[in-house]
């Protein structure tokens, strides 16, 4: 069941729209914020409202790596594995967080803290290598530099 | 030397808002041209500048705008998207633009969009630019405020509508039909052409797509002129272009400089040449789509033509270094995985064939290579070029291969010899 305040959200993308299925992408993520990822559940009591079939609404959410279709952490670290961080030490880097938190990629630590998962180049190849902690861009990084950085997320 | 797009934005890339764009002659061109110019004269200025498409592909703009039905029985509403879906891997050059000077981008998008009679403007922001994304969005908010947008613009009697989308990271959706099958809440994948979306483009109607780049040039030539903005460029390609680096140089980074200056200028002068203790062995002039070049190529000038000619693409302009301690075999695996990964899996030769690639390369590179690898390698860089699959990102993908091949040869036979990574 949508909360009321998920309708009313999903109510004011559809209405920014010419047509309510543009604002499809919009809608998944009002799930996802409230929730943390989407649902089947979502999914389904969604996609009336955008005048679409679970199965259509489905197609789009799992067509991007942004809309989660299983649960995530507290935390989503997105690591960069595009050329230039591959070039500066990516490598390295994955290894290190691999290590520290005990987890692979597309993997949440067993306190729910983290998750880890691959991005496509973040456009910050003058500061490689690069992470994304859920909505902040930190480059430069080095195994050192990344420890400190994740104290700051609880 | 001029720096029309970047000379306004700071250090620390806060964003100039619309009093201090104004102040520093914004808008100025969207009055002088709703004062002074119809549509089809900006599109004689935009063709008379020479400006090519920013995104990669180099096509004029001025031509690109000229399929657009125009008239009074031309079918409505139509559409124009800036196309702010960077993800090309090494280019960084649109975050820039977006975070620095939004105003810049939204004037053009409104230029574009008055070129072409447009109903609807869209910028199509990519999910991870959460910078970008608040910088331009407050800057739509602010140019209604000023009635920039909204009905009957500064009483001209133009109209128009934007919005912003904000995708949620597929790198197909920078191709232009995936893209506008993304904006109609489908899933991105691209559409056979014709109709291109010019005629059938949004829901049916007609569409242009131009990279952020190139609308972020638009307010400088209508403001002073094609002459003027030729005369910025050492090359026949008018105008500037946002060049950059990444990799083991000293100082990587982007740089506004005349359109055609050489490699070796952006390379030795601006990013102070190779990282202490490194060699440079290749160049990806491009971002990852585009061709290896050689130091032999270093006086090679980056524009659309010259860098054709010297068998690459100038493509986004953000060149990607190969250095001597790093694995060129590995390099391409990296670039490889990158695109079967980002495959949309609509076409059988792009969603098989990368794949395949990109297992061979990973062999190769942990010892497991096998004689005739190299020929499976090969014989895809045609199979998977241009004319076999739906869209040009498996064509662009096999671009650092094929040319990885012809210059990295040896590299490539000494892991199948040797049955490991040199480099590791």
């Amino acid at each position: 069941m949508l909360t009321e305040e998920e309708k009313r959200e999903i109510e004011k993308e559809i209405r920014k729209q010419e047509y309510p299925k543009a604002a499809c992408v919009e809608v998944l993520r009002v799930l996802q914020a409230g929730r943390g990822w989407v649902s089947d559940e979502g999914i389904r009591d969604a996609a009336p409202l955008l005048g679409m079939t679970p199965e259509e609404l489905d197609a789009v959410a799992t067509f991007y790596p942004f809309i989660f279709r299983r649960p995530v952490g507290r935390h989503v670290i997105f690591i960069c594995d595009a050329v230039s961080c591959w070039v500066m030490g990516y490598g390295n880097l994955l290894e290190h967080l691999e290590r520290r938190l005990g987890i692979t990629l597309g993997e949440t630590t067993p306190d729910g803290r983290f998750t880890l998962l691959p991005i496509s180049c973040l456009g910050a190849c003058d500061c490689a290598p690069a992470v994304m902690i859920d909505r902040d861009l930190h480059g430069d990084l080095t195994p050192q530099k990344i420890d400190g950085l994740l104290e700051r997320y609880e | 030397m001029e720096r029309p797009l970047t000379q306004d934005i700071r250090p620390d890339r806060s964003p100039l808002d619309i009093d201090e764009y104004e102040r520093a002659g914004g808008y100025g061109a969207l009055r002088k041209m709703l004062g002074e110019m119809p549509p089809d004269r900006v599109q004689e200025e935009v063709k008379a500048s020479n400006l090519r498409g920013r995104g990669g592909a180099g096509f004029p703009t001025g031509v690109k705008w000229s399929f657009v039905p125009m008239g009074v029985d031309a079918p409505r509403p139509k559409y124009i998207i800036s196309n702010s879906d960077e993800m090309e891997p090494g280019a960084f050059k649109d975050r820039l633009l977006m975070e620095g000077n939004p105003h810049q981008l939204i004037e053009g998008l409104i230029i574009g969009a008055y070129a072409v009679q447009a109903d609807h403007a869209y910028v199509f922001l990519r999910w991870a630019y959460h910078r970008s994304a608040r910088s331009v969005e407050k800057a739509v908010a602010q140019a209604y405020a000023r009635g920039y947008l909204g009905r009957n613009i500064l009483g001209s009697g133009y109209s128009l509508e934007m919005r912003i989308h904000i995708s949620a990271g597929r790198y197909i959706c920078g191709e232009e039909t995936a893209l506008l099958n993304a904006l109609e809440g489908k899933r991105g994948i691209p559409r056979s052409k014709p109709p291109f979306p010019q005629l059938s483009g949004l829901w049916g109607k007609p569409a242009i797509v131009n990279n952020a780049e190139t609308l972020a040039n638009l307010p400088h030539i209508i403001a002073k002129g094609a002459e003027w903005y030729r005369g910025l460029s050492r090359s026949p390609d008018g105008g500037t272009k946002i060049y950059g680096v990444s990799g083991r140089v000293k100082n990587p980074g982007l740089w506004e400089l005349p359109m055609g200056v050489t490699m070796r200028e952006i390379l030795e002068e601006r990013a102070g040449g190779m990282a202490e203790g490194y060699r440079l062995r290749g160049i990806i002039p491009g971002g990852a789509s585009t061709d290896f070049l050689l130091p032999e190529h270093l006086d090679v000038k980056m524009d659309y033509d010259s860098v054709q000619k010297a068998g690459s693409r100038l493509g986004t302009g953000t060149m990607i270094i190969l250095d001597d301690r790093t694995c060129p075999v590995g390099m391409v695996h990296n670039l490889m995985r990158f695109f079967a990964r980002e495959s949309c899996g609509w076409c059988t030769p792009c969603r098989e064939g990368l794949p395949w690639l990109t297992e061979i390369l990973a062999a190769l590179e942990t010892g497991r290579g096998r004689e005739g690898d190299l020929d499976i390698l090969e014989d895809h860089t045609r199979l998977l070029g241009p004319g076999h699959t739906f869209c040009a990102l498996a064509p662009g993908a096999v671009e650092p291969l094929q040319s990885a091949l012809r210059h990295f040869r040896s590299d490539f036979e000494r892991h199948i010899r040797e049955k490991k990574c040199p480099w590791r």
